[in-house]
């Protein structure tokens, strides 16, 4: 019988609240984090609004030697990591050596440090490119510095499915559990609101283009027009349930009961997205049937074509209307390697105070969608929770969180 | 337990494209370093790398793949072609949500992103880099995820995938993540290995500028020196391995020609530094003991290490001290080399390629040398196989790699058929 | 370009700060000048992003060697005065 994975610690960076508790209260209050773009001057492009992490101040909380060789993005990571640390009241001089591990996710690496050094390089000359380019903007950065940061020698990673990136890692993280690590630090914390990370984008196709904050990002809405990216993430304390018991661990969020990741045909093939086969190998996995499943929490792309294939793959699964769906991610934005991360976080808040978070500012799904979209906070008993995500270009995944017992 | 084998390999690397003509390179000795060519590398402290001659029609690409593709995309698009056309498997009449994907990459799509960043910034001077310029591949580009989608669509797998990104043991740690996915009755079938294509301006200067790269420029095939005294610094290289990767009662019942087998793979960080090694290569050696755990072996049975060897004073100290606290005194018995002599560093492919290379080392009897190695350093002091390959049959080999962000790993691969103690 | 003005421990010490951030514990403007660089929390990568910042700002050429070589402010600011 394999170890049961937990979660045990939280630490949240969100447009719409910095640290956890602020963040799930505007959740719940429906409360967006999305804005015009402050970070850079955004006018000249045809998508202007993101969701940006207020009141983060730099110097608080990474020490000065850290801040000339980091980017925005592994600051707000490693806060995210301390935060989640503290949570779980970790005392790492208490657990083995090589017994902590790190896992995160990465979309487009630390992409402001990496424009200005690509903009030095191009516009003065190789001697302005700094000592530090050569890990700060890479992959694999916010894992390296985090177990630095907190000497954290077990086994260690990085995955890259984009959107789908924070779930891949704590299923990725349940592996290491299952493994005999006792802890690893996992999820995701991304930050591209930068020219150079806004630009690519933008040759996506698939961002709004609406300049009105409140009706940019309406995934499942009738007038949904696209997808508005926001900055920030959440890490997690992923524990071996008895370790955590056994040292005494603060609390303990639920567990991850259930985990599946796929990829899509290629295209033109003609064969079916594998969203839905994503979570009903979830749901096997966590031993499960679909009516075990209390509230699911959508991938929410907000562009038609996406949101129809997400609203099929789950009526696909539950059936219509037979299940509570909501996508709060609605007020951050798409957080990129953060954003899943989050909805999984998200969702153990959920299940800890028994509500489901609003898809605010949405107040209905479109007609054609045969889904329950929360778009109020609702009051409901809650064991489990399915939390779906795509990552552009063919990547699905799905996790299932449970209370524990 | 489920175990996993190697049934496939498909190589893009300097000196050739293909497996036959990697060998070939890997055996004869021969450096593929050159001046570099790609862009004009005299402002550089380095100007030296490891260049792959590769011609993505003739290596079979479409003209929509190669528009479509960053030049790491098309070197791993062509190698899981040869890959699994080399393990004969025939991938059709499998379910493909048994079939996962697991890319290993450092930088991504580095050569693409720098490419179109010259252009949208009008050559670095816009801070507000013009979308109006911006091609339509730009996001691919952006999410090297994208790579790893190119590879699963390539083999039609439909079962996980992603790019395993930590510096330079991806490679390495993308194939110990494929193990992992068969072992644990995920998959039955991974495509899985790791690309690279860093050798571009941004690349040469980020490393110029911590003096990682060699400054040796006059003698571009003698640049690399592993273990030498004289050795000063890595030659940045590029290029792909994919291997098939099955579960092994599988590949028999199939009566699948098996390279190796997979038999133990462990990571470790330092939590020490982001680039800097400790000289006494403590988390290796944990690494090393933990994947000869894994995989049930003793110290003593291994026969050659294929070893990380990027030529920088720091590493190759650094390695040598794991291998002498893994290995105890059989580690003067063993015969190591680094491949990175004549391929260069390829970042977050060379894991993949040096498995590749210890694979074939398994099969022919014959180990890759290290080219260059003329000046023995005197602190380091066990058997580098020193410019000439060696006919030594092997049946367990190690490989280990460091990777900037601190991460060491470790692989070792064996035959299936041994006893199991 | 020659140099003019000498490069002071000061100038240093602001370098340092600017590329590398200040290591807690470590006060810079105390008596630092023979002080390794390795007990002020300096790691060869600080050295280095700070010898650049130094070329570029007075124009000199400051040999690779400098970052191993000079193990202390007063070592680095003699290498720096007598480069070229």
């Amino acid at each position: 019988m394999s170890p049961t994975t937990v979660v045990t610690g939280l630490g949240v960076a969100a447009p719409n609240g910095l640290g956890t508790e602020e963040y799930w209260k505007a959740t719940l209050a429906g409360q967006s984090g999305l804005g015009r773009i402050t970070r850079f001057d955004a006018s000249q492009y045809p998508s202007t609004v993101a969701g940006e992490v207020p009141g983060f101040v730099a110097e608080e909380h990474i020490p000065s030697r850290l801040m000339p060789q980091t980017d925005h993005m592994t600051r707000l990571a490693l806060a995210a990591a301390e935060w989640a640390i503290k949570d779980a009241a970790v005392v790492p001089d208490q657990l083995p050596e090589y017994g902590m591990g790190v896992v995160t996710a990465a979309s487009g690496g630390a992409v402001e440090f990496g424009q200005r050094e690509l903009q030095n390089l191009w516009s003065q000359g190789k001697e302005y490119v700094s000592a530090y380019q050569s890990f700060a903007w890479f992959y694999a950065v916010n894992t390296g510095q985090i177990s630095i940061r907190h000497k954290m020698r077990g086994p260690s990673g990085v995955l890259l499915t984009e959107q789908a990136g924070g779930i891949d890692s704590l299923g990725h993280a349940r592996r290491h559990i299952r493994k005999g690590v006792p802890l690893v630090v996992s999820g995701g914390v991304d930050a591209a609101v930068c020219p150079w990370g806004w630009v690519p984008q933008i040759a996506s196709g698939l961002l709004s283009t609406e300049p009105d904050p409140t009706r940019a990002f309406l995934p499942f809405s009738a007038e949904a027009s696209g997808y508005v990216p926001g900055e920030g993430g959440a890490i997690l304390v992923v524990e071996d349930a008895d370790s955590a018991r056994t040292r005494g661990a603060a609390q303990i969020y639920g567990e991850i009961a259930g985990y599946a990741a796929t990829l899509d045909p290629a295209p033109g093939s003609g064969r079916p997205p594998g969203l839905r086969r994503a979570a009903e190998n979830a749901l096997a996995d966590a031993g499960l049937t679909p009516a075990d499943i209390d509230v699911v929490f959508a991938d929410a792309a907000g562009t038609p074509a996406l949101d129809r294939a997400e609203a099929q793959a789950i009526e696909g699964v539950f059936g219509a209307r037979a299940v509570p769906v909501t996508a709060p991610k609605s007020m951050t934005g798409r957080l990129l390697a953060g954003g899943s991360a989050l909805d999984v976080a998200t969702a153990l808040l959920a299940l800890r105070d028994g509500v489901i978070p609003p898809t605010a500012p949405v107040t209905a799904a479109a007609p054609e969608y045969s889904i329950d979209l929360v778009t109020e906070a609702r009051d409901a008993q809650l064991r489990t929770a399915l939390v779906l995500t795509r990552g552009h270009g063919g990547f699905n995944a799905a996790l299932v969180v449970r209370r524990s017992a | 337990m489920r175990r996993v084998v190697i049934t496939g390999l498909g190589v893009v690397a300097p000196g050739g494209v293909g497996v036959k003509n990697y060998w070939e390179l890997l055996t004869a000795g021969r450096s593929a370093t050159r001046t570099i060519s790609f862009f004009d590398a005299s402002p550089f402290r380095s100007q030296v790398a490891a260049e792959c001659d590769f011609d993505p029609k003739a290596a079979g690409l479409s003209p929509q793949e190669i528009r479509r593709l960053d030049r790491a995309a098309q070197f791993a698009v062509v190698s899981t072609r040869e890959a699994v056309a080399d393990s004969g498997l025939d991938l059709s009449a499998l379910d493909p949500g048994r079939v996962g994907t697991s890319l290993g990459s450092a930088v991504g799509c580095t050569t693409s992103l720098e490419r179109e960043y010259v252009v949208v910034s009008d050559g670095g001077r816009k801070w507000n880099v013009d979308h109006e310029y911006a091609v339509p591949e730009l996001y691919r580009h952006f999410v090297p995820s994208s790579m790893a989608a190119e590879v699963g669509f390539a083999a039609g797998a439909e079962g996980p995938a992603a790019v395993v990104s930590t510096g330079c043991t991806s490679g390495l740690d993308s194939l110990g993540h494929a193990v992992e996915l068969i072992r644990e009755g995920t998959a039955d079938v991974m495509i899985a290995g790791a690309t690279e294509a860093p050798i571009s301006p941004i690349t040469s200067a980020c490393f110029d500028a911590i003096h990682a790269t060699t400054p040796r420029n006059d003698d571009p095939e003698h640049a690399c020196r592993p273990f030498d005294r004289t050795r000063s610094g890595l030659v940045l290289g590029e290029g792909a391995a994919i291997l098939v990767l099955e579960e092994l009662e599988a590949a028999r019942a199939r009566g699948a020609h098996i390279y190796a087998e997979i038999a133990g793979f462990a990571a470790r960080c330092n939590a020490y530094h982001m680039t800097g090694l400790k000289p006494d290569g403590r988390e290796m050696s944990q690494a090393i003991d933990a994947a000869l755990d894994e995989a049930r072996l003793d110290p003593t049975s291994i026969d050659y290490i294929n070893a990380h060897g990027s030529g920088t004073k720091m590493n190759d100290r650094h390695e040598t001290g794991a291998f002498k606290k893994s290995l105890g005194a059989h580690a003067y018995e063993t015969p190591v080399s680094s491949i990175k002599s004549m391929i260069g560093h390829s970042l977050g492919a060379i894991g993949s390629l040096e498995i590749a290379a210890c694979a074939l080392a398994m099969e022919h009897g014959v180990l890759p040398p290290t080219a260059n190695l003329h000046e023995p350093d005197p602190e380091l002091d066990l058997d580098y196989i020193p410019l000439v390959a060696r006919e030594k049959q092997t049946d367990t080999v190690l490989s280990v790699g460091s990777g900037f962000g601190g991460f060491q790993s470790a692989m070792v691969l064996a035959r299936p058929e041994r006893s199991l103690s | 370009m020659p140099i003019t003005t000498e490069v002071t421990l000061a100038d240093l010490t602001r370098m340092l700060r600017e590329s590398a951030g200040e290591e807690e514990g470590v006060d810079l403007d105390g008596d630092v000048i023979d002080t390794p660089f390795i007990d002020l929390g300096y790691d060869s990568l600080a050295l280095l992003q700070v010898i650049g910042q130094i070329q570029r700002e007075y124009g000199l050429v400051i040999p690779d060697d400098a970052v191993v070589d000079a193990e202390t402010p007063r070592a680095l600011l003699a290498l720096i005065n007598t480069a070229s």
